[in-house]
């Protein structure tokens, strides 16, 4: 069986990028602090993207680059929301 | 496969391995670096330049081997290069107003970084938060 360039360079990305969120899965859970936690949620959904992108190429198809723009808006608001919440005890004012 | 699609294809293949692999990077650092400070470098690299990679690798493969020309990932590449740094702000805010008043109640703080601690503000003051102004902040505008 032949690999052609692409699907090595995919299979090499889809590792990196799982053996990437294991990372941050880890980080995430070990902490030490909330701060961490919210970097490592932060870092899990850029990742995620990546990974995404990569499934939209590997598929042919440009359906899944809306779930990507998707996920990398509510990932920022997300990210927003906890740090904002840490730092006045309060979403919205 | 010859000409432009093979051309296409490597030059796609090879922006998804730099762009894994800046990923891959970027994590690595988030799990061994020391102090969060540091630990905040790596994945924002990683979004920039790792994300920036595989999404200018998609808009390679899109155009030069179907001939479709995708702006998508153009936009989510401007969204990320514009929010990134704001994200990483907050968490950097966030991690100063937790050490500063962790010290200022004398409990436990993380090990300082070989970059040391942050200097702390003058006065009472402290930082990241939007509370009215302190005396000798930039915003006292009564101090000046």
């Amino acid at each position: 069986m032949t690999m052609s360039v692409l699907e090595g360079a995919l299979a090499f990305g889809f590792t990196a990028l799982g053996l990437a969120l294991a990372m941050n899965l880890w980080r995430l859970l070990k902490g030490p602090g909330v701060t961490d936690r919210i970097l490592a949620l932060d870092t899990m959904v850029i990742n995620v993207i990546g990974l995404i992108v990569l499934a939209g190429i590997s598929g042919g198809s440009g359906t899944s680059f809306e779930a990507a723009l998707l996920l990398a808006m509510v990932g920022f608001v997300g990210t927003v929301a906890y740090a904002k919440f840490l730092l006045r005890g309060d979403i919205i004012e | 496969m010859s000409g432009p699609a093979a051309i296409a294809e490597l030059l796609a293949a090879a922006l998804i391995v730099l762009g894994a692999g800046f990923a891959l990077v970027g994590s690595w650092g988030l799990v061994r670096l020391p102090s969060l400070m540091e630990r905040l470098h790596g994945p924002t690299k990683a979004s920039t330049l790792g994300m920036g990679a595989m999404l200018v690798a998609s808009v390679v493969w899109f155009q030069l081997g179907e001939g479709v020309w995708t702006t998508h990932e153009l936009l989510i590449s401007l969204f990320l290069f514009v929010t990134a740094p704001i994200s990483a702000n907050m968490i950097a805010k966030v991690h100063l107003h937790r050490l500063r008043t962790a010290e200022l109640s004398g409990g436990a703080c993380e090990p300082a970084g070989p970059a040391g601690r942050p200097t702390p503000p003058p006065g009472s003051a402290d930082w990241a938060t939007h509370e009215a102004p302190h005396e000798g902040t930039p915003g006292d505008l009564a101090g000046d």
